[in-house]
């Protein structure tokens, strides 16, 4: 009784304070921009390729088959988990072991990813500190990257090894009559244990240390890079979907040029329910897409973006990755400003205060970032949404690019040639 | 040569009541670019060998508004647009073939949004249909002792999944080939997207371009294909800025298709 009130308070403690941070995002997510949505089979199938199946996770082969197991042996654990909360609550012992085969399934399955985790984060782990993998840094990476990385795998490490320990001492304790099967701790824990010994407290403490960890680290998630344990899966949901080469119209633009282009309709109102955009392109929080948000908070910096970025590769300043880790710090610093009050102004902007104009106009926009990205983070159109701004509001391209706005508009063509030529290179045919 | 192949001009054609089959956009590079005006050149001929029903808009031509619309300027790029849906509507276009992956993807992808729906074919994609018909046949003596590295256009390959029709082009011309370490899907961009043509680099420490055609080099093959114009020029210029225009050419899958024709 005592062990479901404590467990009780401990659950109450962790949903308060997840409340307490969803309210606020979802707060931050209500600033945003409409991004709309259909094709729902389309997006179905496309989570169960790329967030389920992993699939382009799998473009960095050996590394994205370590992360697979992470993510395949997470799904199952996650059901013991919450196998864990209903025990807690009600003060039962293995209350889903009536499912029978299913329950095998799960606890067998778990019991050996709990192992290949453990040996995964170690690698992980190796890597981020023994060794230098050129796409962990970058001007973006702060220090806080690393110390996220390094606490979130040793936060999972440390689930794991109280999991394995749970189950090897189940084992022992119930040596016949256990529930569920443990391929690698039935055999582990007749090595470990004398036979006959009481491992009972053992397994108490491995019980809470597991079931406080993940209290724990659901509270911590949010606020690290890590994040995206839970945004991930949405994100792939919510992609943009058709081909990568599709910018998105931008409909209030079309609007003007039809009036513009014809007089007829110049005193037509404009769609009932449609509020003017305050400013066309993105030159601050309020103005991306809450997809573009969600692509912030589901972007774990893994650096795959800017690893195959032209025109990182060859030293330019842009970094994919950096436009979305400062979409996610500008939302921090200005959205708690903005939820109070709409016309909050702290005199930043992300274009300007955190993205430079050098750094939107080095894209190429050859979509090797959003083809590699494992989350469907699309990086590109963010980008051109920024440009959309700096051209249309602040007069501010390239003086080179004035050149080709004036040549389209006065030949037609980006160059200096007239109409008149355009049948030159028939000649001689 | 085949002498004299006379180009159809629609606004000619249609005033004879003659509607053809496809609009063949040249695009800006295509009608003025000194060097792409070859690969133009080059791939009329093989309409007319294939005796494919073709007219280009000739004068009436104007830019699909990609380079305004990539640059951020959306407001050119919509008036662009909306002009030449206005004259693709005129002449009751429904086919576009075009040599240019930006041209082609901004018809095909981006103008449907603003009332502009065509069938758009890219040329890699039309001359694989023309070589498997039989219509197109290379000698297979030309490029047997060539070797041929494809570079992906960007517009073309990620941007909208066509990696196969330009090497099935080239296979046809039954030359070795070899691929890039960066290919396909992961292929390096020349340089030249998202308005870069159009503007100098931002500072770094070397040129996109450069760091391409270093690839393209290493794979020692004697012919670098590119199916783009903008591919074209950042390749071209990136060979001879390593002083290997002797050794190495660039060519467009249609001028390859044309010289194993003998045309």
């Amino acid at each position: 009784m005592v062990k479901q009130i404590v467990f009780v308070l401990a659950l109450l403690i962790t949903l308060g304070i997840f409340g307490y941070t969803a309210r606020r995002i979802i707060g931050f997510f209500r600033l945003t921009r409409p991004f709309p949505l259909s094709q729902w089979k389309e997006r179905i199938l496309l989570t169960l390729e790329v967030a389920i199946g992993q699939s382009k996770i799998f473009r960095f082969p050996v590394i994205g088959f370590l992360h697979a197991l992470v993510f395949w042996g997470f799904l199952v654990i996650t059901l013991g988990s919450i196998e864990m909360v209903i025990d807690g609550v009600f003060g039962m012992e293995r209350s889903m072991s009536s499912t029978g085969r299913f329950y095998d399934f799960v606890m067998a399955s778990g019991d050996v990813m709990a192992y290949v985790i453990m040996i995964s984060i170690l690698i992980f782990m190796a890597r981020r500190l023994f060794f230098t993998i050129k796409r962990f840094y970058g001007v973006e990476m702060q220090k806080k990257s690393k110390q996220d990385a390094i606490v979130a795998l040793s936060f999972i490490f440390l689930l794991m090894v109280s999991l394995a320990g749970i189950n090897l001492t189940y084992v022992h304790q119930h040596a016949e009559n256990y529930k569920g099967i443990y391929p690698v701790s039935a055999g582990l824990s007749e090595t470990l244990f004398t036979p006959g010994s009481n491992q009972f407290v053992l397994h108490e403490i491995s019980w809470w240390v597991h079931i406080l960890l993940i209290f724990a680290f659901a509270n911590v998630l949010p606020y690290s890079k890590h994040f995206h344990v839970f945004t991930s899966v949405p994100n792939v949901f919510f992609s943009r979907l058709g081909p990568l080469g599709y910018l998105p119209n931008m409909e209030s633009v079309t609007r003007e040029v039809k009036l513009m282009m014809n007089p007829e309709t110049a005193f037509a109102a404009a769609p009932a329910g449609e509020a003017p955009p305050s400013r066309f392109g993105v030159k601050d929080v309020e103005d991306v897409t809450w997809k573009n948000y969600l692509d912030s908070l589901a972007c774990t910096e893994c650096g795959r973006c800017t690893s195959v970025c032209p025109a990182n590769i060859t030293g330019k300043l842009l970094s994919p990755r950096k436009i979305f880790v400062d979409l996610r710090a500008r939302m921090k610093e200005k959205g708690p400003g903005l939820v109070k009050d709409k016309s909050f102004d702290d005199g930043k902007a992300l274009i300007g205060s955190y993205i430079s104009a050098e750094e939107l106009w080095a894209c190429t926009t050859c979509n090797a970032c959003a083809q590699e990205c494992p989350v469907n983070i699309n990086h590109p159109s963010l980008i051109l949404d920024m440009r959309r701004y700096l051209v249309m509001e602040e007069a501010a391209a390239p003086a080179s690019l004035n050149t080709m706005f004036a040549n389209i508009e006065n030949n037609g063509a980006p160059w200096q040639y007239p109409a008149e030529d355009r049948l030159k290179w028939t000649e001689g045919l | 040569m085949s002498n004299s192949i006379q180009v159809p001009v629609l606004a000619e054609v249609a005033a004879k009541g003659e509607f053809p089959e496809y609009l063949f956009w040249v695009g800006c590079a295509g009608a003025f670019d000194e060097r792409y005006q070859k690969v133009t050149r080059a791939f009329v001929k093989l309409l007319h060998k294939a005796g494919v029903s073709y007219a280009v808009l000739g004068k009436e031509e104007t830019c699909t508004g990609d380079p305004a619309r990539r640059a951020g300027n959306e407001m050119l790029f919509q008036m662009q647009a909306l002009t030449v849906i206005e004259t693709l509507k005129a002449y009751e276009v429904k086919k576009v073939i075009t040599c240019c992956p930006h041209c082609y993807n901004v018809f095909k992808n981006e103008y449907p949004d603003l009332g502009g729906n065509y069938e758009v074919i890219h040329h890699s994609v039309f001359l694989r249909k023309l070589v498997n018909e039989g219509k197109l046949v290379a000698d297979p003596e030309i490029f047997s002792d060539k070797t041929i590295v494809f570079h992906d256009p960007c517009y073309l390959g990620r941007g909208n999944g066509e990696y196969e029709a330009p090497r099935a082009v080239i296979a046809s011309l039954r030359s070795k080939t070899k691929e890039m370490p960066r290919n396909m899907s992961k292929a390096l961009c020349c340089g030249a997207g998202g308005a870069q043509m159009f503007k100098e680099a931002e500072p770094g420490n070397k040129e996109v371009n450069a760091e391409r055609t270093e690839e393209a080099l290493a794979t020692k093959a004697d012919i670098v294909a590119t199916a783009c114009p903008f591919c074209m020029t950042m390749l071209t210029d990136g060979i001879k800025f390593r002083d290997k225009q002797d050794e190495v050419k660039n060519y467009d899958i249609a001028e390859l298709l044309v010289m194993a024709m003998g045309l």
